[in-house]
C-alpha cells in the first residue's frame, strides 16, 4: 500500500490522526479551511493558518469502485468515496462498515479510523446511520 | 451563438499555418522508441511540407525524453527549442507556444513533434506516489468515472449516454485503414457488458494506449503559401486555467474554465459554431466528450446525453462529426496530437471515405484544468 506524502505542511494531519483525531488547517484571515495542507492559504497566498479539529463530517459527492489493480495491498473490487466536509474541503479515502453496494450520493458520512500500521493512521469514511 | 467581434480582432487570428503533418504507424512496437518513432513522424511532416531538418529554426518536443539528443539526432540546430510537460494537455499548450514563437520572430518554422512507446514499455497511467494514491485512488479515468457518477446524478445522464461515443469514434476508425481499431466495429450493446475498469467506466470508455508519433510544422500564413501544401490557418487559441480543485476531481465538470474559452475562441477566430464542420475532441475517456460538448456551449450544462443521441458526433449521420480518425478511444491515444493532425487533414480534403463533405472550419477542445479550443480553418 502506497504510504501517504508526509511533508511539512502535512506531518500536524498525520501527527493528529494517529491520535485518531481528525484536523484541518484554516485560513485565519478569510476563516476557509483547505485541504491538501500547504505553507499558505489558497484564498490569501498568505502563511496566516491555524488547525482547527473537525468533527470529520461530511456528504458524499461521488464514489467510484476500482476494478483494475494499481497498488499492492488493495483487493480489487474496492470502493473510493469523494466526501464534501462541512468545512468545504473535498476528501477521497475508501468505505468502511458497509459494501459499496450500499453508497447513494447525498448520504451523510463521518471519518473512521483504521488500527496504525507502520505509525501510520488511515482516516477513513463510513455512513452514518 | 457568439457574434465575432470584427473590431478588435485578436492579433494571431490567421497569422500562423499549419505547414506539414506526419504520423508515424500506431502499435506495439519493441524494436523503436519515441526518438525513433519521432524521428519517423518528422521526416513525414518534412516531405509532407517539402521541408528539409536544415529549414527547421523552433523546435518543440513532447514525450520524447531529451531535446538536445532529439535535435542531434535530426541535425537541427534551432534558434528556440523546448520539451514541454507529459499531460495530453500540452499538446494545446504546444501549439500556442509555437505560434507565438513564429509571431514574435523567435523562430520562422517550427517543428513540434510527439514521441510515447508507452504501450511496449507497459507504461501505466494510475499508481505511483499523489495525494490520494495511499487510498487506492489514482489514474486519470478513476477522476472521470468520478465526475461522470456525479453527472449521472446531478442531470439524469447515464452510462448508456456515453455509447454513442464510443460507438460514432469506432465507426469513424473502421473508416480510417491506419487506425488501430479498424476492422473491429462495435455496436451501442457492446458499450454496457465491456469489462469494468474504474466503476461506473467500462473498457469502452477508455483510451488505447499505443506507441507512435506525430509532428507538425507550424510557419506564418505567409510562407505557408508558399510551401508544397495547401496551407491551414490557425484562426483562433484560447485558453484557461483553474488549479483549484484542491488536487480533487473538479466538482464543476470543468465548466468555469471550459467557459471562459468558451467566451474569447468565437471571438478570437472570427468564426462562429455555424460556420464549423466538424470537432475534435480530446476523449481520453468518453466523460471528457460530454463536458467538452457542454462547456463549450454546443449544449447547455447537463444535457450532452440528449445531445450525442442519434448519432450526432457519427460522420454521415449527425451536425458535428467528431474525430474522424477514431481519436482516442478507437485510433490512439496520442495526447491531442494526431486529432489535430485529423483536423488538418480534413481541411485539406484528404481523408477518403472518412472526409467530412466540404470541411472549411474545424475547432478542436480539451477539457482539463488547461482547458483550450482551437479553430483552424483551410486557407
Amino acid at each position: 500500500m502506497p504510504a501517504p506524502v508526509i511533508d511539512n505542511w502535512s506531518k500536524p494531519f498525520w501527527d493528529a490522526a494517529r491520535e485518531q483525531r481528525f484536523i484541518l488547517p484554516r485560513c485565519t484571515d478569510t476563516g476557509r479551511c483547505f485541504f491538501p495542507p500547504a505553507p499558505v492559504s489558497p484564498f490569501t497566498g498568505k502563511p496566516h493558518l491555524e488547525w482547527v479539529s473537525s468533527p470529520g463530517e461530511g456528504t458524499l459527492w461521488s464514489f467510484v469502485v476500482f476494478h483494475q489493480k494499481y497498488f499492492e495491498g488493495f483487493r480489487t473490487p474496492y470502493p473510493v468515496v469523494m466526501v464534501k466536509l462541512d468545512e468545504g474541503p473535498s476528501f477521497l479515502a475508501n468505505l468502511r462498515g458497509a459494501p459499496a453496494s450500499e453508497l447513494a450520493i447525498g448520504q451523510r458520512l463521518r471519518v473512521v479510523f483504521d488500527p496504525e500500521e507502520n505509525g501510520i493512521t488511515m482516516p477513513q469514511f463510513e455512513i452514518i446511520r | 451563438m457568439e457574434t465575432p467581434n470584427i473590431s478588435t480582432p485578436w492579433p494571431l487570428r490567421d497569422k500562423t499555418a499549419f505547414a506539414g503533418i506526419g504520423t508515424s504507424a500506431f502499435g506495439n512496437f519493441p524494436e523503436s522508441d519515441s526518438y525513433g518513432l519521432g524521428c519517423e513522424a518528422l521526416n513525414a511532416a518534412l516531405d509532407d511540407a517539402g521541408l528539409k531538418p536544415s529549414d527547421i529554426d523552433g523546435l518543440i518536443v513532447n514525450r520524447i525524453p531529451s531535446y538536445e539528443r532529439f535535435a542531434e539526432m535530426m541535425g537541427i540546430n534551432p534558434q528556440y527549442c523546448l520539451l514541454t510537460e507529459a499531460p495530453g494537455r500540452f499538446s494545446g499548450v504546444s501549439l500556442s507556444l509555437a505560434m507565438q514563437a513564429v509571431a514574435t520572430g523567435a523562430a520562422k518554422t517550427v517543428a513540434l513533434v510527439y514521441g510515447n512507446n508507452g504501450r511496449s514499455v507497459r507504461m501505466r497511467y494510475g499508481g505511483g506516489d499523489s495525494q490520494w494514491s495511499p487510498w487506492g485512488m489514482t489514474s486519470p479515468g478513476a477522476i472521470h468515472a468520478m465526475m461522470w457518477r456525479r453527472h449521472m446524478h446531478e442531470y439524469g445522464t447515464t452510462h448508456a449516454d456515453l455509447s454513442w461515443v464510443a460507438e460514432a469514434f469506432r465507426h469513424h476508425a473502421c473508416l480510417n485503414p491506419d487506425a488501430v481499431m479498424h476492422g473491429k466495429p462495435i455496436t451501442r450493446e457492446d458499450h454496457a457488458p465491456a469489462r469494468p475498469i474504474c466503476e461506473p467506466l467500462a473498457l469502452l470508455d477508455y483510451c488505447l494506449i499505443n506507441d507512435g508519433a506525430v509532428a507538425w510544422i507550424i510557419t506564418s500564413a505567409e510562407r505557408a503559401k508558399d510551401l508544397k501544401r495547401p496551407p491551414v490557418l490557425i484562426s483562433g487559441y484560447a485558453r484557461q486555467d483553474n488549479f483549484t480543485y484542491g488536487s480533487a476531481p473538479p466538482t464543476d465538470f470543468w465548466q468555469s474554465n471550459l467557459g471562459a474559452v468558451r467566451e474569447q475562441i468565437y471571438a478570437r477566430a472570427g468564426l462562429g459554431r455555424d460556420d464549423l464542420q466538424g470537432l475534435g475532441i480530446y476523449d481520453n475517456f468518453t466523460p471528457t466528450v460530454m463536458f467538452s460538448l457542454e462547456g463549450l456551449g454546443f449544449c447547455k450544462p447537463g444535457e450532452s446525453g440528449d445531445f450525442v443521441k442519434d448519432g450526432a458526433l457519427r460522420l454521415g449521420a449527425g451536425r458535428w462529426p467528431t474525430n474522424t480518425s477514431g481519436g482516442h478511444l478507437s485510433n490512439s491515444y496520442m495526447q491531442g496530437w494526431e486529432i489535430i493532425a485529423e483536423c488538418v487533414r480534413q481541411l485539406r480534403g484528404e481523408c477518403g471515405p472518412r472526409q467530412i463533405p466540404d470541411a472549411r472550419a474545424m475547432q478542436y477542445i480539451c477539457a482539463t484544468n488547461i482547458a483550450q479550443s482551437v479553430i483552424l480553418r483551410r486557407g
